[in-house]
């Protein structure tokens, strides 16, 4: 069983539908240049509403982790390796840690972004593995 | 705010279990027809309601249930348990302005046996969750991130990192927390007494910082509160509990449990941007703190608390607990019911219902002389004293 697609509404959407096709995306402000996520309607620096999609490295470090064992949903496999990811680009995002036992996780690693499917549409969304590591 | 304008003149409570076997809303009912028979008021002396978000029960509901004549004042406080301790600044506000005369604070639940398991896995925000903070939450499901736990799990491993905090420092809480509750027939907790080395032995729920001992009751069950002026206070059979102070702070990126985007997730900094004004901005010192309640839904955020509320320093709450500050004969006697660990969860609100105990000498595990009580969870909190 795949992991639930994500909820996607007006406001989220420009997230999702860029990790549906493979591209880590964030909301910039299109005056000031601010980078913001989870994405939001104004930019809360100057109140600009004039946005554009910044592409975003893919890579960062592991802020901080947990390894999730109970309750579990069978949507996923457990143990679940839950990270926050500070991005290169000053974006912390919600994520998975692939390609790495449990008891190798680290605060400070380097990480970079891939993609797995969610959903029963074909869509993805990004999830990270150690850097420089290929499966 | 006028520090002692206001008072908790009436608490009411259900029985606190894990099958109610009826509705969130009655059991609203059963609590705030109980807080106004301990205060000797009736509904008809009510004319505010005051409640928080992810809360089950409609007001309309509510009003056509208990029989209240006339409303001319509501309001919820966001933040959800987080805006928990928030009712109390929101009918102060409220009674001190003369929109309101009588208000009633209620928080009903059915944690345990509702349609969904307040802990359970859930791939999308409740019905009741809705919006008012919790629309973070869809950032956290796609990546099997679903529960309470796992949210401030995030935080909490952040926390531990940050300053060398052990599982065990953080069972040392739980310990306390339990000794309290294993006294209180109230309490999930009463007569289950609970070791350092069963809290360690207790399965993981997520790893490394939360045992399965270090969560927080699913419970069933209601409080209520009912809140009026001093002045009417004073001719009430009960005690006043006045409101010394009372304040939220929510700051920018903040949300409910999922709060994953503040610059530094090792501090608590709602909590300390709330004890600013609770302490500097209403006049109080923390050594006029006679008992601590303070928001427990998982033990990692006690630590967290205790530390921004500038009761220890950063890093030092693991100290602070292991030299027995928390304990009836220490500097601060906290969560002295059991907390929400020990005694249940009604969403918080069972807190203040025990500090409001501990002002009238009731409590089980009563501090001599408590006149000055700290109600906090994490962004919302007052002082209840018995001085005016």
């Amino acid at each position: 069983m795949t992991r639930p697609a994500p909820v996607v509404t007006d406001d989220s959407a420009v997230f999702w539908d860029a990790a549906a096709r493979g591209r880590l995306v964030a909301q910039r402000c299109a005056d000031c240049g601010r980078l913001r996520h989870p994405p939001r309607p104004m930019c809360p620096e100057c109140h600009s509403l004039a946005v554009e999609v910044a592409e975003l490295s893919g890579r960062g470090t592991v802020y901080s982790y947990e390894i999730l064992h109970h309750p579990q949903n069978p949507a996923f496999e457990y143990p679940v390796l839950a990270v926050l990811v500070d991005l290169d680009e000053g974006i912390r995002l919600v994520s998975n840690l692939t390609d790495c036992a449990k008891d190798d996780v680290r605060i400070g690693m380097p990480v970079e972004v891939h993609f797995v499917p969610a959903g029963p549409d074909g869509a993805t969304i990004p999830v990270f593995r150690p850097a420089g590591q290929r499966s | 705010m006028t520090r002692g304008a206001t008072a908790v003149v009436g608490i009411g409570a259900t029985e606190f279990s894990r099958q109610a076997g009826r509705t969130e809303l009655q059991l609203a009912c059963e609590s705030i027809t109980a807080a106004l028979a301990d205060c000797g008021l009736a509904a008809a002396d009510v004319n505010g309601l005051v409640s928080y978000t992810v809360d089950p029960v409609d007001e309309t509901e509510l009003v056509r249930s208990v029989g209240f004549p006339e409303i001319n004042w509501s309001s919820r406080v966001p933040y959800g348990g987080g805006g928990s301790m928030g009712v109390l600044s929101h009918a102060a506000g409220a009674i001190e302005s003369g929109i309101a005369d009588v208000v009633v604070a209620y928080r009903a639940i059915r944690a345990r046996s509702g349609a969904t398991r307040f802990g359970g896995a859930k791939t999308a925000p409740s019905p009741t969750s809705g919006h008012a903070g919790t629309t973070a939450m869809q950032w956290c499901m796609p990546y099997g991130v679903l529960t309470p736990a796992s949210w401030m799990g995030l935080n909490s491993v952040r926390y531990m990192h940050e300053y060398g905090v052990t599982s065990e420092d953080i069972g040392r809480a739980v310990v306390q927390v339990r000794e309290y509750a294993e006294v209180n027939p109230a309490a999930w907790g009463y007569q289950r007494p609970m070791s350092l080395e069963d809290h360690q032995n207790s399965r993981w729920i997520v790893e490394p910082c939360i045992h399965l001992y270090d969560c927080c009751q699913e419970t069933d069950g209601s409080v209520a509160l009912v809140i009026t002026s001093a002045e009417r206070a004073r001719d009430l059979p009960q005690p006043p509990a006045y409101i010394g102070a009372a304040a939220a702070a929510g700051l920018f990126e903040q949300e409910i449990a999922s709060d994953h985007y503040r610059p530094d997730l090792s501090i608590m900094d709602g909590s300390v941007a709330l004890a600013a004004q609770l302490f500097e901005g209403c006049g109080y010192a923390r050594d006029d703190i006679d008992v601590a309640m303070i928001y427990d839904a998982f033990s990692p955020i006690l630590l967290m608390q205790l530390e921004a509320l500038g009761f220890c320093g950063f890093g030092e709450a693991k100290d602070f607990i292991a030299d027995g500050n928390l304990a009836l004969d220490g500097a601060l006697p906290t969560n002295t019911n059991g907390g929400l660990i020990g005694e249940g969860y009604i969403h918080g609100l069972n807190l203040v219902s025990e500090a409001v105990r501990q002002l009238r000498g009731t409590a089980v595990n009563q501090v001599t002389d408590a006149s000055t009580i700290l109600c906090t969870a994490s962004r919302t909190g007052a002082i209840l004293t018995t001085d005016t």
